[in-house]
């Protein structure tokens, strides 16, 4: 309460570094020097995650590059074979799978991400370590599934004998964008899952939204110019035609780098993930009360 | 010497039993309508807290004040017991310092790193080996890759696991992963070490093992806060202690005077157990056990048991599988931690006949002029004797305080104060007489 005297905070003497908790809801940003004092749990945390997904199974890490692979053959089927979606001139293996290879890393990534509070709520209320490890550490962890199953991506390039282009340098930036999407989705969704279970319940409609809004099984060209500005606010969008135009400049005209959706993808990105962490580090504090 | 954590005025609030607005109004339809909004407001105000509630100025019947405008000091190297009954808001004061969970009001500071046992096994998975499980559990609890790496060999050599270190946690019997994971914790090396009650599992030699790991912790100097309803812990290990109660702190003394108000306020030591789910219950497919109850020599449920009286333990277990040849037994502790003596089901019929499938009950009656003064605590254990194994064995199930209403004792005559020994059984004594001049010498 703001009219009670404040006791003075500087009776605390001690040559250890003193902690301060009070009663404030506060807007803050990461505490970047306490994440660092946890650096070793965030890895054995990341390497239980990868540990565990794959414990008493035969296949192991073979089964990052069979689920996507198994996922590219039914759409190839599907929509390159059956319904014969136009694909920019591509063969339609080689232009989804440059598609769904990363989407299987932010769709896997992200639904880890928002269920993490949720899937921990044991943890959380036995053992205090800062919450934001929580959603971030399915987003490291995936990235040794996505490293595998990139031997898809280079499996179609050879076999097509595509050339890599000097657009291969956009993908260091691709790589950041893929990762801030399930952190964007996973701060947000992870923090309004405690309070609204409901969160849970949409979540699988609302990554196939997210799918079906990003030329992920069709060419974005499908969508009408008039549209685009629209379109281009779904940052998957940016990410996947990045994607296409790095790998795969030499195989079609179409494929050029598009700035357009990859500027506004990373501006909406970088909003969400402030804003996110912003709204995870207000909520952080009720978790244990209110999961 | 400098502090180690300063509680200043905290107080935390849950709301609990929020009014349904909604359920009482309007039709079927309007309710389904107005559910999304009454429940969004519900959610909301789970953690607002208007500034009246907050002045505690007005009994409100929805909320509950865990904690009370606590406040205290701990120095560097205390070792402080924390004790009250169920309830009186021990574990919340834990979670705050602990920063689980934010004070409500007021605030705090931490010196340095804080370790917080809430439970045993914190982090641990089944499908990790042991190795992988101390580095898992001590990152978790606080520590750093390097330190775990120098304490590895001792903390392996201390749960006793040794040559499965290699192997998933999940083969492990329930024992050697209880074994594993106090070993971890026993480990650590926080400014500020909080116990929570973890010491409630684990075999008697263990359990001591670890209360000596602990006091040990203490005399090296560093700070820990210990809360247990084990008085004799409590009492070796702490210097100080503090009682709460209802969610206020009633009394921060040396460790003896607030064990004492403790006892004599009837606290904590439940007299009476009950298991409502099946599934919490202690024991396997074959029996669980469902109560227990302190009865009075009239078998009602009491906490106090008047030294002049007889008194009862009664048990009640459900069997579940027809065949079993079971034996129950009741071990009575002194509040020193001594077994003082044990006692198996007298009743003839069961010794070899299985039991059948349903609830039992059943009552061990301790005679009267038997018990010494004290807290005593109640171990009951269940013996498959056919399979020669234990269905469940549960230490401290409850406890209940003899006392002499009377003070016969030996009355004013006795100069020393109380009768010595950990049992003051009433003997017959006989005598005889014989006049001096009677006395036959040589």
């Amino acid at each position: 309460m703001a009219d009670e005297p404040q006791t003075d905070s500087g009776a605390m003497h001690s040559e250890l570094p003193v902690t301060h908790v009070d009663s404030m809801r506060t807007w803050g940003f990461v505490d970047f020097a306490e994440l660092k004092e946890y650096r070793d749990l965030i890895y054995f945390l990341v390497w239980r995650m990868i540990k565990v997904a794959y414990a008493q199974s035969i296949g192991g890490l073979a089964w990052a590059v069979v689920q996507p692979a198994i996922q590219i053959i039914v759409f190839t089927f599907i929509f390159g074979g059956l319904v014969g979606l136009e694909s920019d001139g591509l063969p339609y293996l080689l232009f989804s799978t440059c598609a769904i290879v990363p989407w299987s890393y932010m769709s896997g990534a992200m639904s880890a991400s928002s269920g993490s509070l949720i899937a921990n709520a044991a943890m959380l209320g036995k053992i205090y370590f800062p919450r934001v490890i929580y959603p971030t550490v399915p987003i490291i962890a995936g990235l040794v599934n996505f490293g595998v199953s990139l031997v898809l991506i280079l499996a179609v390039l050879v076999y097509y004998q595509v050339a890599p282009t000097k657009n291969i340098l956009l993908l260091p930036v691709l790589f950041v964008m893929m990762m801030m999407v399930p952190l964007a989705f996973g701060l947000w969704l992870s923090s309004l899952a405690i309070r609204y279970r409901d969160v849970g319940i949409v979540m699988g409609y609302f990554m196939r939204l997210l799918m079906y809004t990003a030329p992920i099984l069709y060419a974005s060209k499908e969508i009408p110019e008039e549209y685009r500005w629209w379109y281009i606010l779904n940052p998957i969008v940016g990410v996947i035609e990045g994607f296409r135009a790095a790998l795969l400049g030499s195989a079609s005209p179409d494929m050029f780098i598009r700035w357009d959706s990859l500027i506004t993808g990373f501006v909406v990105l970088l909003v969400l993930c402030v804003s996110g962490v912003v709204y995870f580090r207000r909520m952080e504090r009720l978790v244990v009360d209110v999961i | 010497m400098s502090k180690a954590l300063v509680v200043d005025n905290v107080s935390k609030l849950y709301r609990i039993g929020n009014t349904d607005t909604v359920a009482q109004s309007g039709n079927p339809i309007q309710r389904f309508l107005l559910r999304p909004m009454a429940n969004f407001r519900k959610y909301r105000s789970l953690y607002n807290f208007t500034a009246e509630e907050l002045s505690g100025q007005q009994e409100d019947k929805d909320i509950l004040w865990a904690l009370r405008d606590v406040s205290f000091d701990i120095e560097q190297g205390d070792v402080i017991g924390v004790v009250g009954a169920n309830g009186a808001g021990k574990s919340t004061l834990l979670k705050v310092i602990s920063r689980i969970t934010p004070p409500t009001k007021g605030r705090l500071s931490i010196a340095g790193r804080v370790s917080c046992l809430l439970e045993v096994g914190t982090g641990f998975h089944a499908e990790l080996t042991g190795r992988e499980n101390i580095y898992m559990s001590g990152t978790i609890l606080g520590m750093r890759k390097h330190e775990v790496d120098a304490k590895f060999e001792e903390i392996v050599e201390f749960s006793g696991v040794g040559k499965f270190i290699d192997t998933p946690v999940k083969r492990y019997s329930s024992g050697m992963s209880v074994r594993l994971a106090f070993a971890v914790m026993a480990h650590l090396e926080p400014d500020l070490l909080i116990v929570d009650e973890v010491l409630a599992v684990g075999d008697a030699e263990f359990q001591r093992k670890c209360l000596n790991q602990m006091g040990d912790a203490g005399k090296q100097g560093r700070t820990v806060m210990f809360v247990s309803h084990n008085m004799a812990a409590v009492a070796r290990l702490c210097q100080r202690g503090l009682f709460m109660k209802g969610g206020r702190l009633i009394q921060d003394a040396p460790i003896n005077d607030v064990v004492y108000s403790y006892m004599t306020a009837g606290g904590g030591s439940e007299s009476e157990r009950e298991w409502t789910d099946m599934n919490d219950a202690p024991g396997d497919d074959t029996v669980r056990l469902r109560s227990v109850k302190v009865l009075s020599e009239e078998g009602t449920p009491t906490g106090t048991v008047d030294i002049g009286h007889a008194m009862g333990i009664q048990i009640t277990f459900d069997v579940l599988e027809p065949g079993h040849i079971l034996s129950p037994y009741i071990t009575m502790v002194s509040d020193s931690g001594l077994d003082l003596f044990s006692s198996a089901d007298s009743n003839k019929q069961f010794e070899a006949q299985p039991r059948e499938v349903g609830r039992y009950t059943t009552v061990a009656w301790v005679p009267a002029e038997f018990l010494a003064e004290g807290t005593h605590y109640v171990r009951v254990v269940m013996r498959a004797m056919n399979r020669q194994q234990l269905a469940f064995r549960e230490s401290d199930v409850v406890a209940f305080n003899v006392v002499d209403e009377r003070n016969s004792g030996f009355g004013h005559t006795w100069w020393e104060g109380k009768p010595k020994g950990v049992v003051r059984p009433s003997l017959n004594w006989s005598f005889e007489f014989t006049e001096p001049g009677m006395v036959i010498e040589g």
